[in-house]
């Protein structure tokens, strides 16, 4: 668990591959009562709307990120800031990967600013974020 | 945290009628946080730490979509989408996630009542690599039944 004394500009997040699947996918959208049918209905998404596969969606992503940073968090820190964008679809079947990295370290606000990603197999960033958490000293 | 308006030098798509719109608000929605919500969001979303996977607390993405009004089936378009009341006809159609940017007071939690209230902000147009893009931001302020300020969110979506 990190805290202000013992955490440094540089450390990595654990990077953590993402594979969702059509039922999770399904699932995701029903929680968040979003019925847009690129997530779950193939023939239209790729028929109608002409993307290549099922589309996954850009808050998900968003999701997985902050999970890169409340995993790293731990109980003794608090989310301040979370934000990110969508650069770049993701569709069904492509391994997605969430990490991050600490980008700076503030001793007298006590909050630490993270860098965060989603990248696709080719290891392009297609949903860049920053987090700003508070440490426990 | 709003952008800038980009310059107007592109096919100037946003007229001044639809700028008016900028400001209009959703009516405030009440939500009951429950444990079962927490749960089936958590499992949706592969949370692995304890606190979401038994829903005490919620994650920080959970409220995504929650300012929502429920409406019903006639109101949705072919493509499962609302319209959205708080936008005027748009002369692109194409919809996207843009992104999020939220500002945390306290977490959520399992018995929390809410109060969410959606605003638009703001409409620019962009020139994006093929074609013009439309961006569209809002602002999700989300309190306590009693007034305690939740969480701020700053959503943004892009119009193609």
């Amino acid at each position: 668990m990190p805290t202000l004394s013992t955490v440094t500009v540089g450390t990595h997040l654990d990077e953590r591959t993402h594979e969702p699947s059509m039922v999770s996918l399904f699932l995701y959208n029903a929680a968040i009562w979003n019925p847009h049918r690129i997530h779950f209905d193939a023939d239209y998404t790729t028929r109608i709307e002409k993307h290549p596969g099922i589309v996954v969606d850009g808050p998900l992503q968003g999701d997985w990120l902050s999970q890169a940073v409340t995993e790293w968090l731990g109980d003794d820190g608090e989310l301040v800031e979370f934000e990110y964008s969508n650069r770049r679809a993701a569709y069904l079947g492509e391994p997605l990967r969430a990490g991050g990295e600490v980008v700076e370290v503030d001793r007298h606000t006590g909050t630490v600013t993270l860098q965060i990603y989603v990248k696709n197999a080719d290891d392009t960033v297609i949903s860049p974020g920053r987090a700003v958490v508070r440490l426990a000293r | 945290m709003t952008e800038t308006t980009g310059p107007h030098e592109t096919a100037g798509l946003i007229t001044p009628e639809i700028r008016q719109w900028i400001g209009r608000s959703d009516a405030p929605q009440r939500l009951e946080v429950t444990r079962r919500d927490i749960v089936k969001y958590a499992i949706a979303t592969q949370q692995r730490l304890d606190k979401y996977r038994r829903g005490d607390e919620a994650p920080p993405m959970f409220l995504f979509n929650a300012h929502q009004p429920l409406v019903d089936l006639e109101a949705l378009r072919p493509d499962g989408l609302t319209v959205d009341p708080l936008l005027p006809a748009l002369p692109l159609t194409r919809v996207m996630a843009g992104g999020v940017t939220n500002r945390y007071h306290r977490p959520v939690r399992a018995g929390d009542v809410l109060v969410l209230t959606r605003t638009l902000t703001d409409i620019y147009e962009k020139q994006g690599a093929s074609g013009p893009l439309i961006f569209v931001t809002y602002a999700v302020r989300v309190e306590t039944e009693a007034g305690e300020l939740v969480m701020e969110e700053t959503r943004r979506r892009i119009f193609r």
